[in-house]
């Protein structure tokens, strides 16, 4: 008999089954669920399901991060009927405005293990497989019955393997290869899968570049995205976690319904053009293109690293288009000021704004106008998804788009740094 | 068995295209969730939606956001089921949750037009169109007992003794 995959131990030990195969249907067991913004429709489906208390409040997180600080009358009565409700439940976790984004306050408070399994209103809640957790994305009624019930049917999703190899040459980084894979097999290449990386580029990959690689896999149609955790996973959680943990690995002989390997050595920055994140070019082919507004941040790309990154293009330059720079946190933010980057990014004419989802999905703090195109660090391009259908949206990673606004078209970073990494 | 009238559409169809991100803390109201369905793929759809009315799609249909107006607005137009080459994974479950009847069959968008006819019946699992005969897969008996009890919603409210 073959060996079991990541998803299939992940979810067995989730549903307290003793092992579970691709196909089964299971009732998961969470051992943390969470939503945002979303919160008061969750709890107006809850109420409405007749539940009257959340079964288990210590496993619950909501952080307000798509609409912060809120922008309207309207989103501020949304966040005060969650703030209610919070305190009326005793939900054990709540991150403020100005915390951060979802995905990434979670992982800072490490509310989620190595081999646990995390499921969340928010369809990148793949994210959470950068530690090797199960992460997967749910709808708001889904989620009210996860807060009526403790438990949600999953259905254990086919694997496939995605070995990456080599080392990444500088200037060329963890959203590259996500854009290539999303250009390799397109954007319903994972679809319903659990997406497995494997190889020895992984281990050559900081933690904030790692995060990149699962959280993209929404965009692949991934159930789930899983990277095999190491000493430096375990080390930045052991000095945070509260309980203790058993990571998981697939078996050696596990079965995978699609095996991939991709040479990472030779690859080039890489550019997803209007309106698909799978409409992907070598950024050699989109040199030149006029922008008028750039976006760095998103649970995608607002790290630390990220915020660096731009900094080092940043330096002694004036932006020739609008940028726009939202941490994913306020303890990336806290870093970034005190190692020196944001006050960087303001000299070369970046508007920062307070950390959360910003414009990524068209609500506030960087909409375009009609027929303005926007070059962005985030993970998705579809049409009219900054908040006008006539905007197109560029993809790539914080040098790219950093050296596109110091550009006012799309550029090339490797041409404007001195590449230290 | 039932007649829809069908709105065809092509692959990759996605969430920020069905129902806009922007609205998505503001609008509550059915009316007002509906009144935005398609808009930005189709603006002629939510004028002229009736109930009844079926999406007939290609691959990958509402990939992208969980955001689950994106099936909120058009069961709240009136769209019993939505036929696709294949759906994308929350979009599928948040179609099972909200009682709207997801059907995968890969070759409906490409015989289609934006307004022909459809025949469905749900009890011997097959639709008919110009001619040909197609069989609609079985769910799972878990996830058919969710439709069956007309979604989510509904099935919990007999758990916690709402109905």
């Amino acid at each position: 008999m073959s060996g079991y995959t990541f998803a299939e131990k992940a979810l067995a030990r989730a549903a307290g089954v003793s092992s579970a195969r691709a196909g089964d249907i299971l009732d998961v067991r969470p051992d943390l669920m969470f939503s945002h913004d979303n919160s008061a429709a969750i709890r107006r489906i809850f109420l409405e399901m007749g539940a009257k208390k959340i079964a288990r409040p210590d496993r619950i997180a909501i952080t307000f991060d798509h609409a912060v600080p809120a922008p309207t009358t309207k989103h501020a009565q949304n966040h005060a009927e969650i703030r209610e409700w919070v305190k009326e439940q005793g939900i054990a976790h709540l991150f403020e405005v100005g915390r951060g984004i979802c995905h990434q306050v979670i992982s800072e408070e490490v509310l989620i293990l190595p081999g646990e399994t995390i499921l969340g209103a928010d369809s990148h809640s793949t994210h959470f497989g950068w530690l090797g957790a199960f992460g997967a994305g749910v709808g708001r009624t889904e989620m009210a019955a996860l807060w009526a019930t403790g438990e949600l049917w999953m259905r254990v999703p086919d694997s496939m393997r995605i070995a990456l190899t080599g080392t990444l040459t500088p200037g060329v980084t963890a959203k590259d290869v996500s854009l290539r894979i999303l250009g390799n097999y397109g954007v319903e290449g994972g679809i319903y899968a659990s997406v497995e990386f494997a190889g020895d580029t992984i281990s050559t990959l900081s933690l904030d570049q790692r995060a990149v690689l699962p959280n993209m896999m929404a965009e692949f149609g991934a159930k789930n995205a899983y990277l095999p955790p190491d000493k430096a996973v375990f080390d930045y959680l052991d000095a945070r976690r509260t309980r203790d943990y058993t990571p998981l690995y697939p078996d050696p002989d596990a079965v995978y319904a699609h095996d991939y390997t991709i040479d990472v050595s030779q690859l080039e920055p890489q550019i997803a053009l209007p309106n698909q994140p799978d409409n992907v070019v070598n950024l050699s082919e989109a040199l030149g293109e006029p922008i008028q507004q750039a976006f760095i941040g998103t649970c995608t790309n607002g790290r630390l690293e990220d915020i660096q990154a731009a900094a080092e293009v940043l330096r002694g330059h004036k932006v020739r288009c609008r940028l726009v720079v939202i941490p994913a946190s306020s303890e990336v933010y806290l870093a970034a000021t005190r190692a020196g980057y944001i006050e960087t990014l303001i000299e070369a004419g970046a508007a920062i704004a307070t950390p959360g989802c910003g414009p990524c999905m068209g609500n506030h703090l960087g909409v375009p106008a009609p027929n303005e195109a926007t070059i962005s660090s985030a993970n998705r391009n579809f049409k009219g998804r900054m908040g006008t259908p006539d905007a197109p949206v560029y993809l790539a990673s914080p040098y790219v788009v950093a050296a596109s606004a110091v550009a006012g078209k799309i550029a090339d970073p490797r041409e404007v740094l001195p590449l230290s990494r | 068995m039932t007649i829809h009238r069908c709105w065809v559409y092509g692959d990759h169809i996605n969430t920020d295209v069905i129902f806009p991100g922007k609205y998505t803390y503001t609008l509550k109201t059915p009316e007002e969730i509906a009144a935005h369905a398609l808009e930005d793929l189709d603006p002629t759809f939510a004028a002229q939606v009736q109930p009844g009315d079926v999406i007939v799609a290609g691959k990958n249909w509402g990939c992208g956001s969980s955001r689950e107006q994106a099936v909120t607005a058009l069961r709240y137009a009136g769209v019993p089921m939505i036929i696709a080459a294949s759906f994308s994974r929350i979009y599928f479950r948040n179609c099972i949750n909200q009682g709207v009847l997801p059907i995968v069959c890969p070759e409906l968008n490409v015989l289609l037009q934006t307004g022909d006819m459809l025949e469905i019946d749900t009890d011997s699992g097959q639709i008919a169109v110009h001619g040909q005969r197609f069989s609609i897969p079985k769910l799972s008996p878990s996830v058919q007992a969710i439709l069956d009890a007309g979604g989510l919603v509904p099935m919990l409210q007999k758990r916690f003794g709402k109905v």
